[in-house]
């Protein structure tokens, strides 16, 4: 049937549309092909115009100038691959991703651990319970460049609050800035301290939607407070644990601001780049140096190793709870 | 029906959103009415020439300057933005930015000696003060710091605010503590050469257990590098064809050496300079001797470095290994600033022999302009936050003698990544044996 009119009107399509005769049902065709199949385009447009101009534009524009040798203040000129083949090869860029993961596996991990203990605790019956979950918050509400500012007066070396705390303790003052590790700690902590509380705020938000009966019923048969957390509470979450895991790594892999105030506004994070991560290695090469298609280079990196990061976490968490 | 509410909402929307922007075009319109107390019904609206600036301390040193034309003009206000104490790392890189993209500079811009070879090779970045007749202010300056303002065409965009001769400050209180002599004089004595300079430190530190001798490696390695290049047909980084020879310079080595020595012997503080650390250890007194160009002085003397707690407690020395000259600045108008013929104006007062008197007496900064440099204001000037050290005589007398450093067109980021290096060796994040090979290595980088 409906082949049959459709193949009627299609014979009719070609025909030149005679004036005036044909208007008046064309106008209203083409008001209700508007009402019925553009409007919802049209009304989802915003975000996608937005998404291409500053989303999608960018990403296309780097790519291309990652294929250049660009000097901003100079000439430009194709290298094809150049770029990155340098980057692979480039001490100070594996250095930078080195210290990326490094920092993000020792903030992440302890963060998501303790975020779903503090979701667990506020989830119980306390007294001001909006009060205390509000207050899991507030480290939110507060600038980062004013988190690391304050974080890195306590990490002081001469007049720090932490290094005076050590010392009672009998511990040498510690250069929080000058080595390594230590300034993973400092500028892990920094991390941990804003975003603990917003993890646990969805970890609770999610817990919140898990049935009681199931714990009714794991309590009749014996479950302990403990095994109901690991065996009902963790695998109930998974889609939330994949949400907030994701995101950790993007903000993980993409880190700058508290390294940079913690170097004073530096880029090159330490004396000899101890904690410089990709996204201040980019803005280095970019914005110091001027090296416009190498740092185009290393941020098409960034995106790659976030992707597999993401991937990596992802097919990780999938697994929580998996087996029966 | 339903696409004519629609269109009714629309419509509203539309309404609603011009609206919106003619309230907020009208805000921006008229946020300064032009009322300076002038009286007068034409009076026009005064034009605000931002100046911007970097540096620790009293920086540039027109708080003075700038406070007295501002109570004596009505037509031009002057604004200064001070917009970090380091040149190399934070306020260049931003300034090239936006010199580039043609908008976010002030109408005047501070302009370190590191920066100027750029800043010549790129004429198109800056309005031509020849235009407002400051081309006849060529007699003012010595040969070298004039020609440093006249870009690869041939137009002259900057004139010389300040040089840097050399001196070495010394906490004259700690200098009695250990047992040293504290008159400033004698204090020269003690130290001939850097090698007397590391003995007296090591018998200082005997005596004084809290304080380091120096405040880091960074410091003296510049200025021994400056001293060192003058023997060396004054080239540092780059040669006059602007070639890289950090490896093949003799004197970046021995500032190097120099700089390891120190820190080996366990003369610094660990404290790199221009940072908030490097600051905090003035107020702390964390360190007693600080290489001195004349600018540093008023780095010192400001309220976020050592500030009025330690007036009269430091002093000025002669510098081991004779005179040299660091640093230095220029002031330059950007092409893109609304009102350069206002901003002319500034620059000419600001360099000129008034400003910089008042920069000399103020901060410390020793003058370009000759005229500034014999007004008898400045010849008999004695700092008293430096114990009333004799600053005319020590700086100004030597001023016209400076031999000009050439500075290479990435002066300023391999002079960023060596000093970096500098550092790393005092806090220990990169090993002595390691430290030359990776400023060399990190040097050619960072030119490349």
């Amino acid at each position: 049937m409906s082949v049959n009119v459709d193949a009627g009107r299609s014979t009719q399509a070609p025909l030149p549309p005679r004036r005036g005769h044909a208007r008046r049902p064309q106008g209203r065709g083409f008001l209700s092909w508007l009402d019925l199949k553009a409007a919802p385009y049209l009304l989802v447009s915003p975000y996608f115009l937005l998404f291409l101009i500053f989303g999608i534009f960018p990403l296309g524009f780097t790519l291309w100038y990652s294929l250049f040798k660009f000097d901003l203040t100079g000439t430009e000129e194709w290298t094809g691959l150049g770029n990155y083949t340098a980057l692979l090869s480039d001490s100070a860029f594996w250095n930078a991703v080195v210290n990326t993961l490094g920092m993000f596996f020792i903030a992440t991990v302890p963060q998501i651990l303790l975020a779903l203990l503090l979701a667990n605790a506020l989830n119980k019956r306390i007294k001001g319970q909006l009060f205390v979950r509000m207050g899991v918050l507030l480290p939110l509400v507060t600038s980062v460049v004013a988190v690391a500012v304050v974080f890195t007066q306590l990490y002081g070396r001469d007049w720090g609050f932490i290094n005076w705390m050590l010392d009672w303790f009998g511990v040498d003052p510690i250069d929080w800035k000058a080595q390594r590790i230590p300034s993973w700690i400092a500028i892990s902590t920094m991390i941990d301290w804003r975003w603990t509380g917003y993890n646990a705020i969805i970890f609770l938000a999610a817990m919140q939607t898990i049935p009681k009966d199931l714990y009714e019923a794991a309590s009749i048969d014996g479950a302990s407070r403990r095994r109901q957390f690991w065996q009902i509470t963790v695998p109930m979450l998974r889609p939330t644990m994949i949400f907030v895991v994701l995101n950790s790594t993007i903000g993980g892999l993409t880190l700058f601001a508290e390294p940079t105030t913690f170097y004073g506004g530096n880029v090159h994070g330490g004396t000899n780049s101890q904690f410089q991560t990709v996204s201040m290695f980019i803005v280095e090469q970019g914005f110091r140096e001027f090296d416009y298609g190498y740092a185009s280079g290393a941020a098409w990196l960034l995106f790659l190793m976030i992707l597999i990061g993401s991937l990596i976490n992802f097919l990780l968490v999938r697994r929580i709870g998996g087996k029966k | 029906m339903m696409h004519n509410s629609r269109r009714g909402r629309l419509l509203a929307l539309a309404a609603v959103t011009t609206l919106a922007l003619g309230v907020t075009a009208a805000c921006g319109s008229d946020d300064k009415p032009a009322d300076n107390g002038g009286g007068s019904a034409a009076a026009a609206e005064p034009v605000t020439i931002k100046v911007q600036t970097f540096g620790g301390g009293k920086n540039f040193g027109y708080k003075e300057a700038i406070d007295k034309w501002n109570a004596s003009h009505k037509d031009i206000i002057i604004k200064e933005e001070h917009l970090t104490d380091q040149f190399e790392q934070v306020y260049w890189p931003q300034m090239i930015q936006w010199l580039q993209s043609g908008t976010g500079a002030g109408d005047v811009v501070g302009i370190d000696e590191g920066g100027m070879g750029l800043a010549k090779a790129h004429p198109e970045w800056w309005a031509d003060l020849g235009e407002y007749g400051l081309k006849d202010r060529q007699a003012n300056f010595a040969s070298w710091k004039w020609d440093g303002g006249v870009a690869a065409d041939g137009k002259v965009f900057a004139l010389g605010t300040d040089i840097g001769g050399m001196s070495l400050c010394y906490r004259r209180d700690l200098f009695e503590k250990a047992g040293l002599p504290a008159d400033r004089d004698e204090v020269s004595k003690l130290w001939p050469t850097w090698d007397d300079f590391v003995k007296v430190g090591k018998e200082f530190q005997a005596k004084v257990k809290d304080t380091k001798f120096v405040d880091g490696t960074n410091t003296l390695f510049n200025v021994v590098a400056v001293q060192e290049a003058a023997k060396s047909g004054n080239v540092t980084y780059f040669d006059k064809d602007n070639n890289l020879i950090v490896d093949k310079n003799p004197a970046v080595k021995t500032a190097y050496d120099f700089a390891a020595k120190i820190s080996q012997e366990g003369l610094t503080a660990k404290l790199r300079n221009f940072t908030d650390e490097w600051k905090t250890g003035m107020k702390k007194s964390q360190f007693a001797t600080l290489g001195c160009p004349a600018w540093m002085l008023g780095v010192v003397s400001g309220d976020d470095a050592a500030g009025p707690d330690f007036k009269g407690k430091w002093d000025v020395a002669a510098v081991p290994g004779g005179g040299g000259n660091w640093g230095g600045s220029w002031l330059a108008v950007p092409k893109q600033s609304k009102h350069p013929k206002e901003a002319a104006a500034v620059l000419d007062y600001l360099t000129g022999q008034e400003g910089e008197v008042s920069v000399f007496t103020y901060a410390g900064n020793m003058p370009s302009n000759s005229l500034a440099q014999q007004d008898p204001a400045v010849q008999s000037a004695k700092n008293e936050y430096f114990n009333d050290a004799p600053v005319g005589d020590i700086f100004a007398k030597s001023a016209s003698s400076l031999q000009p450093v050439f500075l290479g067109v990435k002066h300023a980021q391999v002079k960023n990544a060596i000093e970096s290096v500098v550092s790393a060796i005092d806090d220990g994040s990169v090993p002595y044996a390691q430290g030359w090979q990776k400023l060399v290595d990190d040097a050619v980088k960072a030119a490349g």
